[in-house]
């Protein structure tokens, strides 16, 4: 497609904005740290508090990167869940992808320990919990895509997203029901979603999904664009259906699969980012779309987690509900302005 | 064979319809380069069928389709997108996109694999622009057009994806007389200028008469295919209605509503 528009100004806007929203997450927390000597410590200085240091560089900036994965990434998904289902209320969370991630994480966390017998969860490698997360997320997935291509009509597609998600709550509450104190607490507040208390290997394996996720996104940019037409005219333009479908799948899969299996379900990203997004960006361009909704997904996460941080106060409200708060009005106000969301 | 009287398509014996139900069967036809074709018949006669069919939308039933000297099947996804474009009755999924934005997406047979125009793309999408009027509405979004703009913009897709062959499902349907007319037209003389070969089903039976070089009659009997004036004085277009509602008159090459 050409772009009729350059959105240079746009880009070095939302990059400042992310630059300033990261400075604005890294200087809040818990432990005051003052602004200035938050920013002479980043451009190399030294601070006299050798714990203010130890604070920054070992918990403030791991968790403000995973904040930018998580919020970059869900937004991704979101966005290539819209084009793929071409609906623009669809999101990892409306279609129960995220619920796919909370019943593997739930089936690992609380399920493998009461049949197993195993009470220690310390034999679960990090990896273990991603990857039960990511093949619950993909396994929604696919059921889904399956009965989007027998029933044609998005509004029954939702519901039936809704529906996974009651049923995942159903066998969530079946194992909580007969899980032991201690699981059960470490998968509330798995569900309460954190983008803090992740290990460096665990940052490192989070980045690695992340990529692969952006990574297939990004070689998906012209069958994506080609689905703007719908499916029939992306055939006819030379695009393997089956192929690219599969493509967006397994990045979707991965990018909030991955995400849900770390941070925990997180809800609103997906589906809010792309609209607001478009509100700077009026474009459907793959090409700008992708990268626009990484960073503003970014910002937003960061933004966020700095609210959830309740800046000077030991407390750390459930992120989840943050993102909600911020995320539902955002859609009802979008949807009330533009009567339809446009997608 | 000389170039332009290569056939571009031809079909023969084919059987169209469902794993459950044969729709038509016994089409033969074949067109060369320039023509531009109508489908017309009765409403579930298999008009719409027979497009997808050609498009390879849906599998045939029997016989044989030839594109280009090469059986249809066996043509791969990228090289049939090179041979043959679509105008369907279906609406672009998203109508955010700009006239511009959407018809450079004819051009993706041929771009690269993050979709950059390149010189030559960029033309073909001016000319496309140009040929259907739409240099001003270039960079309005399509859920602002109307149905006949759309339309226009569709047409001008499929002719930036540079086929030799157009197929278009009922390109003239919720357009008043004029846009009628308009659009088929510009098919016209898109086929004669640019050497295209169209092919579009249509219920405007007075139109088709007046503006295509061939029209195909699915009758579900022996499916008459050829020139407008050769099916007219062979009776055909008396026989594609039921007579009780309306008359079709030889003189006029119209339908007359029984009195």
């Amino acid at each position: 497609m050409v772009s009729t528009k350059s959105y240079r100004f746009s880009f070095l806007l939302i990059f400042i904005a992310l630059m300033l929203s990261w400075l604005l997450n890294i200087s809040s927390g818990s432990v005051n740290i003052p602004f200035d000597k938050t920013l002479s410590l980043l451009f190399g200085g030294q601070i006299e508090v050798e714990s203010w240091q130890y604070i920054i560089w070992n918990f403030r900036i791991p968790k403000a990167f995973t904040s930018v994965l998580v919020g970059g990434g869900l937004a991704l998904s979101g966005l290539l869940m819209q084009t793929l289902f071409r609906n623009p209320l669809a999101g990892p969370f409306v279609l129960g992808i995220s619920s796919g991630a909370s019943l593997g994480a739930a089936l690992l966390l609380m399920g493998i320990s009461l049949f197993s017998g195993f009470t220690s969860l310390t034999i679960l490698g990090d990896a273990s919990l991603a990857i039960a997360a990511s093949i619950g997320s993909f396994l929604v997935l696919l059921v889904v895509m399956l009965v989007a291509q027998r029933i044609k009509d998005t509004m029954a597609l939702l519901i039936i997203g809704l529906m996974f998600g009651s049923i995942t709550s159903a066998i969530v509450s079946v194992l909580a029901y007969f899980s032991s104190a201690e699981n059960l607490q470490r998968f509330i507040f798995w569900s309460f979603g954190s983008v803090g208390n992740l290990s460096n290997q665990q940052v490192l394996l989070l980045s690695a999904i992340v990529f692969l996720g952006v990574l297939l996104s990004i070689l998906s940019i012209k069958s994506l664009n080609a689905y703007l037409l719908g499916e029939h005219y992306a055939q006819s333009l030379g695009v393997s259906l089956r192929k690219s479908r599969l493509m967006v799948i397994i990045a979707t899969g991965l990018l909030a699969g991955g995400i849900t299996a770390f941070a925990g379900p997180i809800a609103f990203v997906g589906l809010a980012v792309p609209h607001l997004t478009r509100q700077i960006f009026d474009t459907m361009e793959h090409r700008i779309l992708i990268p626009a909704v990484f960073l503003y997904g970014a910002i937003l996460m960061l933004l966020c987690d700095t609210l959830a941080q309740l800046p000077n106060s030991a407390s750390v409200l459930p992120i989840n509900a943050i993102t909600s708060l911020v995320g539902a009005p955002v859609v009802i106000w979008l949807l009330v302005r533009k009567r339809k969301m446009i997608f | 064979m000389t170039e332009s009287k290569e056939h571009i398509i031809s079909v023969e014996k084919l059987s169209i319809g469902y794993k459950s139900k044969v729709v038509t069967t016994s089409i033969d036809f074949s067109l060369e380069r320039g023509i531009l074709c109508g489908i017309v018949g009765i409403n579930g006669i298999g008009k719409s069928t027979l497009l997808r069919t050609l498009g390879r939308f849906q599998p045939k039933l029997g016989g044989t389709i030839m594109l280009k000297q090469k059986k249809l099947e066996d043509h791969s996804q990228p090289q049939l997108a090179k041979e043959l474009s679509v105008v369907l009755t279906e609406q672009p999924a998203s109508k955010n996109l700009t006239v511009q934005e959407l018809i450079a997406l004819g051009r993706q047979p041929y771009t690269n694999w993050i979709g950059g125009l390149s010189q030559k793309d960029k033309e073909h999408v001016q000319h496309s622009l140009d040929a259907f009027l739409l240099n001003d509405l270039r960079s309005s979004k399509c859920h602002e057009l109307s149905d006949g703009q759309l339309q226009r913009v569709l047409i001008a897709r499929a002719m930036a994806q540079d086929t030799p062959l157009i197929l278009l499902d009922e390109p003239t349907t919720h357009l008043d007389l004029y846009h009628k007319a308009q659009i088929l037209k510009m098919l016209q003389q898109l086929a004669h200028q640019n050497q295209k070969t169209i092919v579009f089903t249509s219920h405007e039976i007075d139109l088709a008469i007046q503006l295509c070089d061939k029209i195909l009659i699915l009758d579900g009997m022996d499916n008459p295919f050829g020139e407008p004036c050769d099916l007219i004085e062979q009776r055909h277009f008396e026989r594609l209605f039921p007579s009780d509602m309306v008359q079709f008159d030889t003189k006029t090459g119209t339908f007359k509503v029984n009195k």
